[in-house]
């Protein structure tokens, strides 16, 4: 049998093994069968064993983060209380960010306003190019994108340390005995709170990069004020700013999920806890990255 | 009544469990016990349906938990009341909050009464005047006793208790195995306590499951449990100093 045929053989019986246990915790039951069909497959050209074993491993880990969206999509069981923890979510994991959001977008429309101005000093360029390519670069990218970065180092740890640790610590086992469905109850008020509120820390944040920059141009005299303001307004395309936001949302789904996901998936003590919540951080900043090119391309292209 | 029948767990190539088959009385503090690593945990994981067994069934009153839809295994999990080895409160709520979180999620009362429940909860485990406090700030014997408050919150028809004293000094063991006793009778729930301390199958254990290298090694009562004949049980059994001299006693 031709190499190609066969690796789809195998990852073919791989997945209908994993459908038909369908529990989903059972992770090292299907890492052993991959390491069954590797050692199988030795000796009879598996050179393509380590991309066999990469996809394998990322179809298993999407599975498992779909089944888990799905029970956090699950009808609430008393949305009075799912909305209090929403609402308490809001101030964890969106005002309580808002310090940090503040300083950085402010000092970094600072930075933009001075880089922009050394790197595109020539007479045969208008001065106040500065504040128009400021006002992009924050609108675009800035605010958005590297707040959003910021945001899963900051939420996204806390949430997988959070669910982690009440996973560890037998909590969610508790909720689950209870017949409350833990996925929902831990996760969505975090997902909703998140997607209400990372827009507007993103809507301070690019006003905040625009003033920041506005301050540190005027204040050392790389720009007038009139140019700076002139040049914030020319050519402002409304879209620009749909576009940041519909990222913002996005970006604010992919960090509480995949956060929530380690989180929740966490097996073994205090270590794997720390693990779960380093790879939240990582994950979800390689996804933000892969969105954002995405995106990009599907809206402003 | 709780029944389980032929049930199997594995994970990956490990055997955990194998045909334990047995009858959980309602009314009685059933006890499973057996040394660390026998299956007893995974066995009461399985009952309460955190662990799916390959084989056998979980019936509570009949009806086989693992096979029933989605929505009637919610309503039995709403009849089950559970306290874990290292009592999993919620670490975001005070004490009167984790009592009161299973009737705020299913009950339909309203808010003072939810409250007068979970007093009176507190109070049958005798934690007073402590509404205010959060876990981190209780001892490991109050913290049992507040999961074994959480646990009743609801007036469940089966009680499950992982290894209840673990941690905790003999007096403050004995105030718990008491209440698990009193609170069996009372609510007349089916209890199962996962336990391999001696003294609290002593004082409590009506009906004793002992499951070794993941089989069903003995079944009986406590005054059976002295006389057994079986090797592995007395070697748990008279591990102690003091089991030991009751045996001596006994003029075993």
């Amino acid at each position: 049998m031709q190499p190609f045929f066969r690796y789809f053989r195998d990852l073919r019986g791989l997945l209908l093994h994993a459908a038909a246990r369908s529990k989903i915790s059972e992770t090292r039951r299907i890492e052993r069968v991959v390491v069954r069909i590797a050692l199988r497959r030795q000796g009879s050209g598996a050179e393509a064993w380590p991309t066999f074993a990469a996809t394998v491993s990322i179809v298993f880990h999407i599975g498992r983060y779909a089944l888990l969206l799905r029970e956090v999509f699950a009808r609430p069981e008393r949305l009075s209380i799912y909305w209090r923890r929403t609402v308490e979510e809001m101030d964890l994991l969106g005002v309580q960010s808002l310090g940090i959001v503040a300083l950085l977008s402010a000092f970094m429309g600072a930075v933009i306003t001075i880089q922009t101005k050394t790197n595109i000093d020539s007479p045969l360029i208008q001065a106040w190019v500065v504040g128009f390519a400021t006002r992009q670069s924050v609108i675009l990218e800035f605010s958005p994108t590297v707040i959003s970065l910021i945001l899963a180092g900051k939420v996204g740890s806390n949430i997988a340390a959070e669910i982690g640790s009440m996973r560890v610590k037998e909590q969610i086992d508790a909720l689950d005995i209870m017949g409350v469905n833990s996925a929902g109850y831990l996760i969505l008020p975090k997902l909703a709170a998140t997607i209400m509120i990372f827009p507007f820390l993103v809507m301070i944040s690019m006003f905040l990069g625009i003033f920041g920059g506005w301050m540190a141009g005027v204040q050392s005299g790389v720009i007038s004020s009139d140019d700076f303001i002139m040049g914030i307004q020319t050519g402002f395309k409304p879209f620009h700013v749909t576009y940041a936001l519909v990222k913002t949302v996005v970006f604010a789904f992919i960090i509480t999920t995949v956060s929530a996901y380690q989180g929740y998936h966490t097996r073994g003590g205090t270590r794997e806890v720390g693990i779960s919540s380093t790879r939240a951080v990582v994950y979800s900043n390689v996804a933000i990255l892969l969105a954002n090119l995405v995106l990009t391309r599907a809206l402003l292209l | 009544m709780i029944t389980v029948e032929g049930l199997g767990k594995r994970f990956g190539d490990t055997q955990v469990l194998s045909g334990i088959d047995a009858v959980f009385q309602k009314g009685k503090v059933n006890q499973i016990i057996g040394r660390s690593g026998s299956g007893k945990s995974v066995l009461a994981k399985c009952m309460v349906g955190l662990h799916k067994p390959e084989e056998g069934r979980v019936l509570y009153e009949g009806r086989s938990f693992h096979e029933i839809d989605f929505d009637e295994r919610r309503q039995v999990r709403q009849r089950i009341g559970m306290l874990f080895q290292g009592s999993a409160l919620f670490d975001s709520l005070n004490v009167l909050e984790n009592v009161m979180f299973p009737l705020r999620m299913f009950g339909a009362m309203p808010k003072d009464e939810m409250q007068d429940r979970a007093h009176e909860c507190l109070k049958r485990v005798r934690i007073v005047d402590k509404d205010l406090l959060f876990p981190a700030e209780l001892s490991g014997g109050m913290q049992k006793r507040v999961g074994i408050a959480r646990a009743i919150a609801m007036e469940p028809q089966y009680l499950f208790c992982d290894e209840p004293n673990s941690g905790l000094d003999p007096q403050t063991a004995i105030v718990i195995d008491d209440l698990i006793k009193v609170i069996t009778e009372e609510l007349q729930t089916t209890t199962v306590v996962i336990t391999h301390d001696m003294n609290s199958v002593m004082e409590t254990g009506e009906h004793i499951l002992f499951i070794h290298q993941g089989r069903k090694w003995w079944e009986g009562d406590r005054d059976a449990l002295l006389h057994s004949g079986n090797q592995e049980l007395n070697e748990f059994v008279f591990a102690g100093s003091l089991m030991r001299q009751v045996k001596k006693a006994m003029g075993g």
